[in-house]
């Protein structure tokens, strides 16, 4: 059931440098939790638009609505004002194929690595009405498939209280991607893992990313992390929070750790560093 | 550690036969009558002896505690389930069923009696009652407490609400559940034994009533040696059943961190 795009003054802009079709669109969207005099902004109206197949980085000081934005799109929060679109739907619909990974690994700890990771197959159709013919092993040869990808080749029997951090988050991005999802949301996924397991991870997802071409979102306080991954930065301002700036980052792919050491990279990394620090100074003197 | 736990269990089993040694030990030396308290070894020869008579008594009394303990599980899954899932309900629902558990059972017995006569309905019925409380409070505990991280992820995918309870809500119960389990079915054996004591012709509780009355101690002391016999059998049949299903939450040594 395709809805009409409502009407916005972004309708005009398009979205950077790009003709692929919306894959998601927040318009005038705020979101308020609680109601009356407990009422908690989160979120002030913001509209964004994002191509299919972008891969955009959300960054801002925090507790801005980085999270309640991811939140919004993946249907776990409906907005209070506004409309968010998802694949041509309004969210609230919840028929699309999203991937999700959140910061902490959530792996089911009564379910090996490989059950856990197969778990959005038992959900999403078309997969779930084949679920009980293929678990033992299309499904499953799927999910190890995936595991050598990340380099938790063979670790797909073990139980998730039998791996480390690095790994269960690893596992914790085979789960997201399994169902092939065109849409990806990524809140702070490496924000527990030590340096080197994060940047090891950011080129496995640049790579995934590259092989599949599917839209993603990620929310990150890390800004190596989003000029490394993001073909697109949005900055939001601290809480409640709306976009600040949106730009486009033009390095070329596949990127390299060592590109975030040359001045260019180094130069952005500023820029955006400059605008949270702005961000939060600004609310800073708004409370005093 | 295979080592610690064989030790550990032989020290119990010393224990065991410690208990009954010193027992023995002391009727002989004060010379105690067995009116009063028999010897272990008396109460074991009456045990054997009369056991042909007690078998059909045991079998009364297993059959109202399982079947009891089985309506009990069912009522207290359903009720926990409902519970478990709605904070609502749970805050509302909470001191009716607290009110219930705080009413000692055997003052129920006679309700029961009068409406269903003497004999199986109301051991059945009081055993019942007596487990299914645990049953309750334990499911919708675990339900209750369901990290809401784990529910996100399914939710994200577009899962219903049966899909959350079946893949999360439910195994994340598990544990809370066979634990109850095991408390469960001893409630519910002391249930049935209770209402066969106080009103009922049949069942080991009736046989240690009427060798009561009869001053026929030791058989007064085998019934009970039968009790504890049972219990522990049906204990250790829900801690192996729980050990097997729901191992991923007892972990402790056997971690292979890496």
């Amino acid at each position: 059931m395709m809805r009409m795009q409502p009407q916005s003054e972004l309708q005009d802009t398009p979205v950077p440098g790009s003709a692929a079709p919306i894959a998601i669109e927040l318009s005038e969207a705020s979101v308020t939790f609680g109601r009356g005099p407990r009422a908690v902004p989160a979120l002030s109206t913001t509209s964004l638009r994002i191509a299919d197949g972008e891969f955009v980085a959300l960054v801002g000081p925090s507790g801005c609505g980085k999270s309640t934005i991811l939140r919004l799109v993946s249907g776990l929060v409906q907005p209070t004002s506004g409309v968010v679109i998802v694949g041509g739907r309004e969210v609230a619909a919840r028929a699309l194929r999203v991937g999700m990974a959140f910061q902490n690994p959530t792996m089911l700890p009564w379910m090996s690595i490989e059950r856990n990771i197969m778990l959005p197959l038992k959900i999403v159709e078309p997969f779930r009405s084949q679920f009980r013919r293929l678990r033992k092993t299309e499904f499953r040869d799927k999910a190890n498939a995936l595991l050598e990808q990340v380099g938790l080749k063979g670790f797909g029997n073990r139980y998730p209280w039998q791996l480390s951090g690095g790994m269960l988050q690893r596992a914790n991005l085979c789960r997201a991607l399994i169902h092939e999802p065109r849409m990806l949301l990524l809140d702070e996924p490496f924000g527990a893992l030590d340096q080197f397991t994060r940047e090891e991870l950011w080129s496995i997802l640049q790579d995934l990313w590259i092989a599949h071409k599917p839209t993603v979102l990620l929310v990150t306080h890390d800004l190596r992390e989003a000029a490394f991954l993001g073909s697109r930065i949005c900055v939001m301002s601290a809480r409640p929070g709306r976009i600040l700036d949106d730009s486009r980052v033009d390095f070329a792919r596949p990127r390299t750790v060592a590109m975030t050491f040359e001045p260019d990279f180094v130069a952005l990394n500023q820029k955006l560093r400059a605008f949270i620090v702005d961000a939060r100074t600004a609310s800073a003197q708004g409370a005093a | 550690m295979p080592d610690l736990d064989y030790r550990q269990k032989a020290w119990s089993a010393a224990l065991i036969v410690l208990f009954f040694v010193a027992w023995e030990l002391f009727c002989l030396m004060t010379g105690m009558s067995d009116l009063v308290l028999p010897r272990p070894s008396q109460v074991f020869v009456t045990l054997v002896d009369k056991f042909p008579i007690l078998w059909p008594h045991i079998l009364q009394t297993l059959a109202t505690t399982m079947i009891g303990f089985v309506l009990g599980v069912g009522l207290g899954v359903v009720l926990g389930a409902v519970i478990g899932v709605s904070k609502t309900a749970y805050d509302t629902a909470y001191p009716l069923l607290v009110g219930f558990s705080s009413i000692p059972k055997v003052a129920v017995v006679p309700i029961f009696v009068l409406w269903f006569g003497s004999g199986s309905v109301p051991a059945v019925l009081t055993a019942l009652s007596i487990c299914f409380f645990p049953i309750v409070v334990n499911i919708a505990t675990g339900l209750a407490t369901t990290e809401p991280e784990l529910e996100d992820v399914l939710k994200a995918l577009g899962a219903s609400k049966f899909d959350i309870l079946w893949n999360v809500g439910l195994p994340r119960t598990m544990p809370f559940f066979f634990a109850s389990l095991k408390v469960a079915i001893s409630y519910a054996f002391v249930g049935a034994v209770l209402s066969e004591t106080v009103a009922s012709n049949r069942g080991i509780g009736n046989v240690m009533m009427t060798a009561s009355s009869n001053f026929n101690v030791p058989l007064v002391f085998a019934g009970l040696f039968v009790l504890a016999g049972l219990g522990v059998a049906l204990y250790v049949i829900f801690s192996v059943i729980e050990g097997r299903v729901t191992g991923w939450a007892t972990r402790k040594n056997d971690m292979i961190a890496t």
